[in-house]
Order: structure tokens, then C-alpha cells, then sequence
């Protein structure tokens, strides 16, 4: 036999390219409509073209009719198939109201989408013919869809409810009581601002996938789907259809893509799973785009009101925010948790004294569910703080960059106890965004724009800025149960070293084009001295990975990543006392490097990982209670959360006379600790950074006054290309992360959240000598335009 | 994405083409590139019974010099009209403008004559053809027929050609070295323009047509005739919504779509008069 000798020296930070990628863009990936599965039926589900009706009557017998079809069911027809009403995980307030919710609707509908009947086919066409031969009577009711409007009650969705609001969540943080309101008195400078947060459709490039497979005897199931959470699902498909957990196996094929919408437990999946039991035949269900802008969650939706106390300096002195939530229909899986998951970042980056008052109240609408959406709730705060920093700025006629350095937590302040009790653990915001000014050239723009932006210039300059501090990882279990999260948020790994030397890492994390396997090989790479492609690595699979919380909120690396490096020492302690026992020294006299163990000052008494691996499956010669084989498993729940940061900036050219904005520049400063694969890094920015850019410019899922959706399909629904995109240019700063022995913290979410604020400020910049103060967004040129005209309208009275 | 069920007939010439439109009425189509036709059938808003399938009919596919015009075969896909050399030297605006249709997927399938017949006022090439003074050559069971480009645009994707009708050939007049511009204005580059300015200028003569300005492409007589009788650029492009009337939607308002009309024909004026 074979052994690899192979020792990499330096893994972790080198540009390895995406082990991923190769079947991903040959077309030999499987995802999860290519698998094929015989016997399968399609199932199609019925939605409701009304925002809000109540259902009279629903005809299916000409649908029945239609050759292949098997059955048709209705909401009525299905309610004893749930042992419970579909999960809401995150109760936010012991007093939330959550209203019953079925995969079918039964009596009533409540938003444009909403399941009204399942069909089961032979095949794909068959069910989706019988979509229009169902014959529904709904009598229609008056759509919710506006926030202020829900919040009023006068019409009310859920009637048992009693109430549109579904909670408010108080937190207000006074050193003594009464000083917020204090502080705005003594203020010498206050700005009050209000925003809104349009909603977004997440357009995952691969709209969601189900197969639920019922296996030969004895009642297992295996749920197959396009998933961000096989974990989670499979907890909560199993409590909700009421099959023992033991039964039920979640695999996630190949994900294209998820930014929040796939995190989430969905009523195609709980449909598929009961009627594949019901029938005891496989069932499957594909999405078509325009069905997944109506049944898949939308991200942010918030009206945003903030203000800000200043002293004479320019200091922040208190920030009180008060928030309307937009849940949609019905709570989804952490729907109601969103916002609060950026409730703690109204202050950003700035230190700030204990004077906050934060409060949410969320609303019911008659509009699909909203959940989290890429930085889910931190996006928005983000946006909130840093549009406020500008316009603080503009009451103080100081440059907004000065006004930050102000206010920005210093670099010795570190670790730094938050007003909200949170340990911000490392930090260098001036240094992220001297860098980001630097690269922009500031002075040289500012130049730049001094020669342009003269009197009747019909191409306007302006500079964007915002700087960053992102809360993730989630992340520390007690932390989240203070917050009345349902569940943990720690992270398993498995790491193994088979007999010939080569290395399975299992992760409970649930890639879906992050690169994980990649990064992830690179990490057990470094520390056992094998090579990356002897590292394979398995998830996704619950039979495989029966641990783990999954992948959302930048929590893979920091919590995942961070697992495997502590089942490699776990591995790595063990192989020493086998190495200890062969070398016939004390385990104290081994060092290990380079995937050798060698006794400290006389390196040729070594032996090589790969002997280890080997005697330890052979188990011939092992220290006494030494167990064989090789292999370490860890749960790793981390002691804090993990607190990326950074600065972006943006040059931008608006066209006043038809309101069109380019973007010239787009600079990203971010830190996100040590890197493990720069490569991934900058393309989780990039992607980032674009879903930022397209909230500012392109998207917003718009809704008519009776609830319909006018951006249902990818006409329009502006999702940039890259052709309507600046070139991206990337920095960062390092500053490890002290909590976690890799020294990393999150990126996947950073981009989104530094973009949307830097280009609307840019905007605002450019636009600043017609009297231009504020940008709805997404900023379109007509939006520009009108903007535009009542500022100068404005201007002249 | 599934469309209703239909039959498929293919055909090899433009005489079986019409003997088979003939035989089944009303309830066939023509199925030329697909990009305007398919994404209606996948959404079921349109469910024709039988589609002829055009797009192989390889003799229409042509660029040809014909003296005072150019010849195009109705099937020519964009991606030729774009590298025609032929076209870039007699009529560029036409070859330019079919560089800004869609992406270049849809630039491989989509044909001048798919465009045309379709009707869309939103569509690039009718306006451009419609500005260059073109006339369509259509083919019927009693023969051919030749329309002007000002007399077929009839409403809403709805143009003169008949049922059974075939348009065969686009001829397209040498622009003789006049000056052009295309202003395509989108939010992303794949886009359908929310208003788009095709013109020429020649001396004291200008041809400008509008791109989704109204129900169908919009020939811009008055912004012309002001050209022609000597009004400044500015004065000119001014007059630009007169003859259109643009709806609302998502993108732009009745008011925003008049004005970008003006900026973008006075823009286009400009760099024509280069
Ligand atoms: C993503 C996308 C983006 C696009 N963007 C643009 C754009 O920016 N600008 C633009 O101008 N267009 C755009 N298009 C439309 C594209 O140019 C189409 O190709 C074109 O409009 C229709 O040509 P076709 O050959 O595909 O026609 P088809 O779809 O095959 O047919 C369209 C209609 O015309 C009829 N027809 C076709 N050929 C003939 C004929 N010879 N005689 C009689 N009737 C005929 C058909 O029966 C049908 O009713 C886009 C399309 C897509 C899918």
C-alpha cells in the first residue's frame, strides 16, 4: 500500500481555486429536479389570486378528469395530516401573535400565493394542466398591504388575532432613567429621519426543489430538497407531520443558491412528505420562477424612524429608533426575528453612551411571509445609522467622513462593552476606513468633482461612504435563548482519518455555493499536514451529518469552521499518544508539524501521521485503553459572536436629465480576521456587494393596492447582471478575531450590508448643490429624476 | 413553464409555410426565433393549436445589396444584422440597433422578420426600420405584397400583415452617409428600452422614430419637420411626444417617458449631426 507523503507547508490564505466549481459549471452537478427518481408523481399546488379572500367553494372534478392526474387535495381534505401548524422557531415575545398556519389554506387566503389545493400527476404537465381546470369561487376581502395602514387595524387579517401586530419588542438602554429623553434635550444637534426598507425577492438562481422518497418498510422517509437547513428541517418536518425523527433523512443535492429563502420550512416540503406517506410513492414538486416570487419569503420590508442626540463635537449622545416590521401573511421559520437581529447595530460602528431606545412593532399583511434575506435585519440597521451619520453631518455642514472618525469605537477600546452589555470583540474602524479612502482617492474625487458639478452640469459626481460593523456567526446558544430563539446555535464536526491516510471531515454546515468543501479541506489540510485533495468533505446529508445547525448567517466559518479545527486537535492529541507509545517517548516530548510527530531536538525519531492512521486501524500496537481508529468528533458552541467590519465606498455619476446613475468606483474595505481563502473571500463580497448595489439601484418587489404582485417574473424584477455593474474593487484589513483559534470571522453577509447605504449616500452627494437630502430606493432613474425636480421645484419658491 | 399542448408542423419554404398557415386557420402561428412567442406559451397568454416552425427556412436568411436598398431575408437572425458588413457600410443605425437587442442569446434566435411581424412597440428593430423608411415584403396565398413601415403598425402588437400572411423580406433604403445615433435608454443592458430614439440626419433632413412610446413604434413627423424647417436641435427634440402616446408602468410615468423622449431624441439629433 501507498502512503501519501504529501506535506503542504502553508494552506490557510492561499488562493486555492473552488473544488466546486468544476462539476458546477460542466453541468455534472445534481441538483435537486435532476435526480431522477421513477415512479415519482409532480405535484403542482393551486394559489390564490386574491390577497385576501375567503374561499366558498372549490370543483375539482374536470381537473380529476385530465389523464395522469392522481388526486387532488384541498387544505380541508389535508387537515389531519398535521400534528401541528407549520414552525415559527423564533417566539420574539412571550406575547407574539402568530396565527395558525397550514401548508393549504382552508377557509380563507391571505396573500397572492397562498396554497388553495395540492395536485398529484404522472407527470409535470398533467398537474399543471389541472391548475386551470380547478374551479375556485373566492369572495374577496380588502388587502392589507400597507404598513401604516395594518398597523391601524382598521382591517384586520387574522380576525381571532384581534390585532395586525404581531408583537413590539422593546430595548431601551438608559444609563438613568429618562437620560435618552434627556439627551435629546440637551442636544445640541438632532436629526430625525425616516426610511423605508423595500421589500426584496431573493431570486436564488435555482428556485426551490422537493423529492420526498418513502423507503421500502418500516415508514422512513427520505425529503430531498433544495434547502439551506436539512437539520433543522428534519426536527421540524418531523414534529409537524408527526413521524418519529429517527424516520425521517433531509438530504440537500446540490443548492443553487439561498441568501435566507432557503432557510426556511416550507409547505411543498411538508406537502410532498405527507402525501408521499399518504400514497407510498415518491413525490416531487419544482418551482417555476414567477410561483417562487410569490411562495418563497421576501427579505426586508421595514419602515425605518430614526433620531439622533449630538453634542457640539459632533459626538452621538442617543439614538432612538422606533421600527415597523413587515412580517407578510403568516410567520415563517425566524420571520419575526429579522428585525431584531439588527435592534443592536442602530449605533454602528460609534461609541455611544448607555442612551438607546429601540423599539419594533411588527405587522400582519396580506403579502407573501417575509424571513431572512441576506444580513437579514443588519442590512437595514446599517442603512439606518450611516444615512443618519449623513444627515447629522449635513445639519453640522461638516464632511460626514469627520464626523465619523468622531464617533467611531477606537482601536484601544477594544474589547469594547457595548451599551446593550454585547462584547464587540476586535475592532479598527478608522484603519478600514483610511484604507477605503485611500483606494478611492477621496481628495482626488473631491477635486474631480469641485471641476464638474458646476451650476448646469448635467453630470453630477458624488461619493458614497459607509462603515460597517456586522453581528453574526449566531452564535453563542445562551445568547440566542436570551433573545428567545428556539434553538442553539453551536456547530459540529467530524474529522477522520482513514487507514491509507486520507481525511473525511463531516460538517453540520449546509454549503449552497459558499465553498465550504474547499475551505473547509483547507482548514484540516493545515492542521494535519495532508493535502487539501486528500480531504474530502461530507454534509448535507443528516444519515451522514446527523449533527448540526446549518448554514445562514455567517455562521459557517466562525462556528463550523472553527469546529473542525478542534476535531483536528482532538484527532491530533490522540495520534500523539499513539505516536508517544511507538516512539517510546512521553507525549510531552512530541511536536507536530508538517503531519509528522517527531521528538523535540532529535527530528529523525519521527513517525508520520500516516502511520498512525494505519496502526490505528490495525490496532495492533496501541498504548493500553487506546481505542482504534482515528477519528475526533467536537460540538463547538462559541463564547461570543463574531464581528466582521469594514468601510465601502463608492463614486457614482447621476444624469440629471434623465436621472440614470452610474456607479464609477466601488471600493469594499473589509475584515473579516485571518482569511482562509482569499479567492472565496472576495467572491462572498462581490456577490455581496452586489445584492447590496441591486437594493439601492434595481430591486423591489412592488405591490399593488389590492396585493398583487407586478414583479413577479425576471422582466420585472431588476435583478442586475453584470453588465449593468461596476468592477469591484476589494481590500481588507486583519484584525483576528480573539475568541476563535483561527482568528475568523463572517463574510458572507458584510458586502450587502456596507452597499445599499454607500451608493444611496453617493447619490445624495452628487445631488447635494440641487438641495437633494434624501433618495428613496430602489433609487431608479425615474426616482432620481422626480427627486430631482421637486428639490429644485423646492429650491426656486 | 409548461405551455398548453400544441401541434408542430415544419416547414422547409415559404410556399409550404403558407399552404400550411391556409390549412389550419386562426389557430396556427408561426414559430420563427421563438423569443417573443415561446415566453407567452410558457406563461400560457398565448396557446396557439399548431405552430409552423419557420426558423429553418434557410433561403430568407439573407443580407443582400439590391442597388437603392438593402434586402433582408424576414429570418435573419439579429446576430447577422449586428456583423453584416453589408449593413455597416449602407444602413449602420439598423445593424447597431440590432447589437442592443436583448443579450446575445436572444441575438443567436431572434430574426428581423420575428421582430416586425410581432409588433411590439417596444421592440428595437421596428422603430429603426420604421425610422429608416423601410418597406416589408409579405407573402400571402395570392401572392406578394409590399408594405411601408409607416402603414403596418396597426395597434398593440397588431400590424397589417394577415392570418395567413408571411412577411418574407425587410428592405431598408441606403442611408448615404448620413449621420445616426440609437439611444437605448434601460435599466439593465439586456433590457427592452423604456424609451428608445432611432434617427438619422442628412443636411436639413432627419428621420427620428420612438421606441415604447405609445401602442406602437412612433415615427417622430413633427421633430422632422421642425429639422427640416431649420429649428435648433433643442427646439426640434422638444416636439418629440408629439405624435406618441406613452402609457405608465413600473418604469416610468406618462410625464418621465415624454421627457426622456425629448432629452434622448436631442441627444441622439446631437451625436447624428457629428
Ligand atoms: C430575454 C429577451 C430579451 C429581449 N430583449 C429585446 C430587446 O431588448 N429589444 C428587442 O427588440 N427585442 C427583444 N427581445 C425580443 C427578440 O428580439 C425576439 O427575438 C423578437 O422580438 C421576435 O423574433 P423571433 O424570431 O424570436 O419571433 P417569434 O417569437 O418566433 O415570433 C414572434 C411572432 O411573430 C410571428 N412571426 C415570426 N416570424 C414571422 C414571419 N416571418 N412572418 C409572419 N409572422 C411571423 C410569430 O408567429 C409570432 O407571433 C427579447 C427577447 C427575450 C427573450
Amino acid at each position: 500500500m501507498t502512503i501519501t507523503e504529501n506535506k503542504p507547508t502553508k494552506i490557510i490564505g492561499t488562493r486555492l481555486l473552488r473544488r466546486e466549481d468544476p462539476p458546477l459549471l460542466t453541468g455534472e452537478a445534481k441538483f435537486t429536479n435532476d435526480l431522477n427518481i421513477p415512479g415519482a408523481l409532480h405535484l403542482s399546488v393551486l394559489r390564490s389570486p386574491f390577497a385576501h379572500a375567503k374561499i366558498k367553494s372549490i370543483d375539482v372534478s374536470a381537473a380529476l378528469k385530465i389523464i395522469g392526474v392522481v388526486a387532488i387535495y384541498t387544505g380541508k381534505d389535508l387537515q389531519s395530516a398535521w400534528a401541528a401548524p407549520m414552525p415559527c422557531a423564533w417566539p420574539v415575545t412571550t406575547d407574539m401573535k402568530n396565527p395558525p398556519h397550514y401548508p393549504l389554506a382552508s377557509d380563507k387566503v391571505n396573500y397572492v400565493g397562498d396554497g388553495v389545493a395540492a395536485i398529484l400527476a404522472t407527470n409535470e404537465t398533467a398537474s399543471r394542466d389541472a391548475l386551470d381546470a380547478i374551479d375556485v369561487e373566492y369572495e374577496p376581502l380588502k388587502a392589507v398591504v400597507d404598513l401604516e395602514d395594518a398597523l391601524s387595524d382598521k382591517n384586520i387579517i387574522h380576525k381571532d388575532l384581534g390585532t395586525n401586530k404581531s408583537y413590539t419588542w422593546p430595548l431601551l438602554v438608559e444609563e438613568t432613567p429618562g437620560c435618552v429623553e434627556e439627551a435629546f434635550k440637551k442636544a445640541r444637534y438632532k436629526v430625525k429621519e425616516r426610511y423605508v426598507q423595500q421589500r426584496l425577492i431573493p431570486m436564488a438562481m435555482e428556485p426551490r426543489a422537493i423529492a420526498a422518497v418513502p423507503q421500502p418498510f418500516g415508514g422512513d422517509i427520505t425529503l430531498y430538497s433544495s434547502t439551506q437547513i436539512p437539520h433543522i428541517l428534519k426536527v421540524m418536518s418531523a414534529l409537524t407531520l408527526g413521524i418519529p425523527e429517527q424516520q425521517v433523512r433531509v438530504v440537500a443535492p446540490s443548492v443553487g443558491g439561498g441568501f435566507g429563502s432557503k432557510l426556511d420550512v416550507y409547505a411543498e416540503e411538508l406537502l410532498c412528505m405527507a402525501l408521499a406517506r399518504k400514497h407510498n410513492t415518491p413525490v416531487r414538486w419544482v418551482e417555476e420562477r414567477s410561483e417562487n416570487s410569490h411562495a418563497t419569503i421576501q427579505g426586508r420590508g421595514q419602515i425605518q424612524h430614526i433620531e439622533l442626540a449630538a453634542d457640539e463635537k459632533g459626538k452621538i449622545t442617543a439614538v432612538r429608533v422606533r421600527i415597523i416590521g413587515d412580517m407578510g401573511a403568516y410567520l415563517q421559520l425566524v420571520t419575526p426575528g429579522v428585525p431584531l437581529l439588527g435592534a443592536f447595530l442602530y449605533a454602528g460602528v460609534y461609541d455611544i453612551p448607555k442612551a438607546y431606545d429601540f423599539s419594533c412593532t411588527s405587522v400582519f399583511t396580506n403579502l407573501t411571509p417575509t424571513d431572512a434575506y441576506r444580513g437579514a435585519g443588519r442590512p437595514e440597521a446599517t442603512y439606518a445609522i450611516e444615512m443618519a451619520i449623513e444627515a447629522l453631518a449635513r445639519e453640522m455642514k461638516i464632511d460626514s467622513f469627520e464626523l465619523r472618525k468622531r464617533n467611531y469605537i477606537k482601536k484601544e477600546q477594544f474589547p469594547y462593552t457595548a451599551f446593550s452589555g454585547l462584547t464587540y470583540d476586535s475592532g479598527d474602524h478608522l484603519l478600514a476606513a483610511e484604507k477605503a479612502v485611500k483606494m478611492t482617492d477621496l481628495a482626488g474625487v473631491r477635486a474631480q468633482q469641485k471641476k464638474q458639478n458646476v451650476p448646469g452640469a448635467t453630470k453630477l459626481l458624488g461619493v458614497g461612504m459607509s462603515s460597517y460593523f456586522e453581528m453574526c456567526g449566531l452564535a453563542p446558544s445562551r445568547v440566542l435563548a436570551s433573545l428567545n430563539y428556539s434553538a442553539g446555535g453551536w456547530e459540529a464536526a467530524t474529522v477522520r482519518v482513514l487507514p491509507t491516510n486520507k481525511v473525511q471531515v463531516i460538517t453540520g454546515t449546509s454549503p449552497h455555493g459558499q465553498g465550504h468543501e474547499t475551505s473547509w479541506a483547507m482548514i484540516a489540510s493545515e492542521k494535519l499536514g495532508v493535502a487539501p485533495e486528500d480531504v474530502d468533505v461530507l454534509h448535507s446529508d443528516t444519515a451522514i451529518s446527523a449533527l448540526g445547525l446549518d448554514t445562514y448567517g455567517s455562521r459557517s466559518l466562525p462556528v463550523g469552521g472553527v469546529a473542525i479545527a478542534l476535531a483536528c486537535d482532538k484527532v491530533i492529541e490522540k495520534a500523539k499518544l499513539i505516536a508517544a507509545h511507538q516512539l517510546e517517548c512521553a507525549a510531552e516530548d512530541l511536536q507536530f508539524a508538517g503531519g509528522t510527530f517527531s521528538v523535540k531536538g532529535s527530528p529523525d525519531r519521527a513517525l508520520p501521521l500516516a502511520a498512525i492512521a494505519f496502526g490505528a486501524f490495525t490496532a495492533h500496537n496501541l498504548p493500553d485503553g487506546c481505542e482504534p481508529n482515528l477519528e475526533a468528533q467536537v460540538s463547538y458552541d462559541p463564547p461570543n459572536f463574531s464581528w466582521p467590519f469594514g468601510t465601502h465606498m463608492c463614486v457614482v455619476e447621476v444624469d440629471t436629465e434623465t436621472g440614470a446613475v452610474k456607479i464609477l468606483k466601488y471600493i469594499a474595505v473589509d475584515d473579516c480576521g485571518n482569511q482562509i481563502n482569499p479567492l472565496i473571500v472576495e467572491g462572498q463580497v462581490h456577490g455581496g456587494v452586489v445584492q447590496g448595489i441591486a437594493q439601492a439601484l434595481f430591486e423591489e418587489a412592488v405591490y399593488d393596492s389590492d396585493g398583487n404582485l407586478k414583479t413577479a417574473t425576471l422582466m420585472e424584477y431588476l435583478v442586475p447582471a453584470a453588465s449593468d455593474l461596476p468592477s469591484i474593487t476589494t481590500g481588507h484589513t486583519v484584525t483576528p478575531s480573539p475568541t476563535n483559534q483561527l482568528g475568523v470571522k463572517g463574510i458572507g453577509e458584510a458586502g450587502t450590508i456596507g452597499a445599499a447605504p454607500t451608493v444611496i449616500t453617493a447619490i445624495i452627494d452628487a445631488l447635494s448643490s440641487l438641495g437633494v437630502t434624501s433618495m428613496a430606493m430602489p433609487a431608479s432613474p425615474q426616482t432620481v429624476w422626480r427627486t430631482i425636480q421637486e428639490a429644485t421645484r423646492g429650491g426656486k419658491k | 413553464m409548461i405551455p398548453a399542448a400544441f401541434d408542430y408542423k415544419r416547414a422547409s419554404s415559404a410556399a409550404e409555410a403558407i399552404s400550411l398557415i391556409s390549412q389550419y386557420g386562426s389557430d396556427a402561428k408561426f414559430l420563427a426565433g421563438g423569443h417573443s412567442l415561446l415566453p407567452l406559451m410558457k406563461l400560457r397568454l398565448a396557446q396557439p393549436a399548431m405552430l409552423i416552425d419557420i426558423g429553418r427556412v434557410k433561403d430568407l436568411s439573407y443580407i443582400k445589396d439590391a442597388g437603392n436598398h438593402i434586402a433582408i431575408g424576414a429570418l435573419t437572425r439579429h446576430m447577422d444584422v449586428e456583423t453584416s458588413k453589408v449593413l455597416h457600410e449602407h444602413a449602420p443605425l439598423l445593424s447597431h440597433a440590432a447589437g442592443h437587442v436583448g443579450d446575445s442569446q436572444v441575438r443567436h434566435r431572434g430574426t428581423i422578420g420575428g421582430s416586425i411581424a410581432h409588433a411590439d412597440p417596444a421592440s428595437d428593430l421596428p422603430a429603426t426600420t420604421l425610422a429608416l423608411g423601410a418597406t416589408y415584403v409579405v407573402q400571402g396565398p395570392k401572392g406578394q405584397r409590399e408594405i411601408a413601415a409607416t402603414k403596418f403598425y396597426k395597434g398593440f402588437l397588431e400590424s397589417d400583415l394577415a392570418a395567413d400572411e408571411m412577411l418574407i423580406e425587410i428592405r431598408v433604403p441606403k442611408m448615404q452617409g448620413a449621420g445616426w445615433s440609437f439611444q437605448k435608454f434601460n435599466r439593465r443592458a439586456q433590457d427592452w428600452a423604456i424609451v428608445g430614439v432611432a434617427a438619422w440626419r442628412r443636411k436639413g433632413e432627419a428621420g427620428v422614430a420612438l421606441v415604447n412610446m405609445g401602442s406602437t413604434p412612433i415615427l417622430a413627423t413633427s421633430v422632422a419637420s421642425a429639422i427640416a424647417k431649420g429649428a435648433s436641435i433643442s427646439d426640434a427634440a422638444a416636439l418629440a411626444s408629439n405624435e406618441a402616446d406613452p402609457q405608465s408602468d413600473l418604469n416610468a410615468s406618462t410625464d418621465y417617458r415624454k421627457h426622456l423622449a425629448s432629452v434622448l431624441v436631442r441627444r441622439a439629433l446631437e451625436a447624428a449631426s457629428k
